[in-house]
């Protein structure tokens, strides 16, 4: 019966199997192949070990594109935080305002990201957008171009990604907080505690896993970004908002840099990688302990 | 239990102060809260619904004449119709095949006695997390051999993979709550292993169906990485690559984008307002049982 169960087991799997193999790990395993190589149309392919990575250390481009990645991801996951924090608090206090706030903060979760990188675009637009309309009203001698300097078009991808993705960590965090006995807060209250002696002697403790979940799921969804740059500022001004993954698109597709662009793709790959593996130590023994029963 | 409710009785009256400031605090957050996640998106709909002559106007004007002609130029000469059916008809294939897969593949991963499931599943999730980037380039000559490039299918299959991770987590996370005795029953009565999931366990899951379907819609509609790449010939574009690379020489058309971008998104926010419990609870799905 065991040997049946398993062999059924395997066969209902393989679909699935076989295409995130054929998708998923297989152009992975090519990815860091071609990584190794020369590969571009003006020479013949060939090996050359680690060369593409010992470029990509002398390559001033890349080091700011990794600066800036990093910044994007620390100060985005962190305003998200705050953000998510701050709104998932407010839809636990009433039920009415989970009711509103959730189907609010939900829209942007669903707006493909494409259209918000073209909506911030607009709204950051130096004649017709809303944030000079905002701030300076009638007096358009005043309007600025938000994304032709570098640290506010910086600022304006950061603003774009936390507007977009705080909702995400809202809900878990919501769910999060909904896992929270009332009668903990109740007696705290009681005992004479503060609600700021409360949010950070029972909420945010008791917080701390979905927080972390949270953490790790945006900080390795951030380090991918695209999406927003290609759309908002294509790496521009200069390389200011370049991020690694737009780095290597450039590479690999306008410049078929084939070999050298995989370079940049593996090392994305690689911090992500790191990363999981680090929280799967840490948080996902938890996150995994209920499959092990 | 009496003497906490004394005790609390005794509060009331200092807590009642201070939940009125509370609230006046609170309501004020929550609408600029609302305010802030629906702004954009006003923004670019009250653009779109300009007329040419009043979309060059600055400072620009807060509210629209109601125009239609962006829309009519958006599905006119830049042939989003084409864009929106291209979309539709990859998120919807991608949607039947991830569940289905994800179904089948769900099932022994929760059920059954599988050996390494607890690894199998890691790297199930891993793999969704894999930048686009890394494996865009050996999709694209898999792709190439099977002379699958521009055919909606080329499409259909990584996003198939891409997803089904997410697909697969939550139908598992909810099979392992169904109770055993269900499966027993069937047994009982002589049900085998296919029997008890198409017959028994479908059924039953059918919200988590129902959440994973939307979650893999909303992604394979939004996606934008892919199909940029492999979707080069206009005819087969989806609607993110329509607005992303939207024609626009040296002035971008904003009035003609806003309405693009309009129409990108609106069949999206309707389902997701229509659908949000399901949503949030796919969401958060397995993210909390630890």
């Amino acid at each position: 019966m065991d040997h049946r169960q398993r062999r059924f087991g395997c066969l209902l799997m393989s679909p699935a199997l076989v295409l995130i193999v054929l998708f998923l790990v297989l152009p992975i395993v090519l990815s860091v192949i071609t990584s190794l190589q020369i590969d571009n149309p003006f020479v013949p392919r060939r090996f050359i070990g680690l060369g593409n990575y010992a470029r990509l250390l002398s390559d001033e481009v890349a080091r700011g594109t990794l600066g800036f990645t990093l910044l994007f991801v620390g100060a985005s996951v962190a305003l998200e935080l705050v953000a998510g924090i701050a709104l998932a608090l407010m839809m636990h206090q009433s039920l009415r305002a989970r009711g509103l706030v959730r189907a609010a903060i939900l829209i942007p979760w669903a707006i493909p990201t494409v259209v918000t990188a073209v909506m911030w675009k607009y709204m950051c637009n130096d004649q017709y957008g809303l944030f000079n309309l905002l701030l300076y009203g009638g007096r358009i001698e005043f309007y600025q171009a938000w994304l032709a300097q570098p640290t506010t078009a910086r600022l304006a991808i950061i603003l774009a990604d936390v507007w977009k993705t705080a909702p995400f960590v809202a809900l878990l965090l919501l769910a999060g907080l909904q896992a929270v006995p009332d009668e903990l807060h109740e007696a705290a209250r009681i005992d004479g505690a503060g609600p700021g002696r409360r949010f950070f002697g029972i909420t945010l403790p008791l917080l701390r896993p979905a927080i972390l979940i949270a953490l790790l799921f945006r900080t390795m969804d951030a380090l991918r970004v695209f999406d927003l740059v290609y759309v908002m500022t294509q790496g521009a001004p200069g390389d200011a908002t370049n991020v690694l993954q737009f780095y290597g698109y450039q590479k690999t597709f306008p410049e078929q840099q084939y070999g050298y662009g995989a370079a940049v793709s593996v090392v994305v790959f690689l911090l992500i990688a790191i990363l999981g593996l680090m929280a799967v130590r840490g948080v996902g023994t938890r996150l995994f302990a209920r499959e092990g029963e | 239990m009496s003497g906490r409710q004394d005790l609390s009785s005794r509060q009331d009256h200092r807590r009642a102060e201070q939940v009125d400031l509370g609230r006046w605090a609170t309501g004020l957050l929550i609408a600029l809260a609302v305010l802030v996640s629906l702004g954009p998106f006003l923004w670019i709909l009250v653009t779109s619904l300009k007329s040419p002559a009043q979309i060059g106007a600055r400072p620009p004007a807060w509210l629209p004449e109601l125009d239609l002609s962006f829309y009519r130029a958006v599905f006119g000469q830049h042939d989003f119709g084409r864009y929106a059916l291209n979309s539709a008809i990859v998120a919807t294939a991608t949607t039947l095949v991830a569940v289905l897969f994800g179904a089948l593949a769900a099932y022994p991963l929760a059920r059954l006695r599988m050996p390494g499931r607890r690894w199998l599943l890691g790297l199930v999730l891993g793999a969704s997390m894999f930048p686009q980037i890394a494996i865009v380039g050996g999709v694209y000559r898999l792709l190439m051999r099977a002379g699958l490039l521009n055919t909606y299918p080329g499409l259909v299959l990584p996003y198939t993979a891409l997803t089904l991770p997410l697909a697969i987590w939550i139908l598992a996370s909810f099979f392992r709550e169904i109770p055993r005795d269900l499966e027993d029953a069937a047994r009982v009565d002589g049900c085998g292993p296919a029997t008890t999931l198409f017959k028994v366990f479908l059924p039953v899951a059918a919200p988590a169906v129902a959440t994973a379907a939307i979650l893999v819609f909303v992604y394979a509609w939004n996606e934008f990485f892919f199909a940029l790449l492999i979707m080069t010939d206009p005819a087969r574009q989806t609607l993110p690559v329509g607005v992303a690379q939207f024609p626009g020489e040296h002035e971008v058309p904003w009035g003609d984008l806003a309405a693009a971008a309009v129409v990108a998104t609106l069949p999206l926010v309707a389902l997701v307002l229509i659908l949000q419990r399901r949503i949030v609870s796919g969401l958060t799905a397995g993210a909390i049982k630890g």
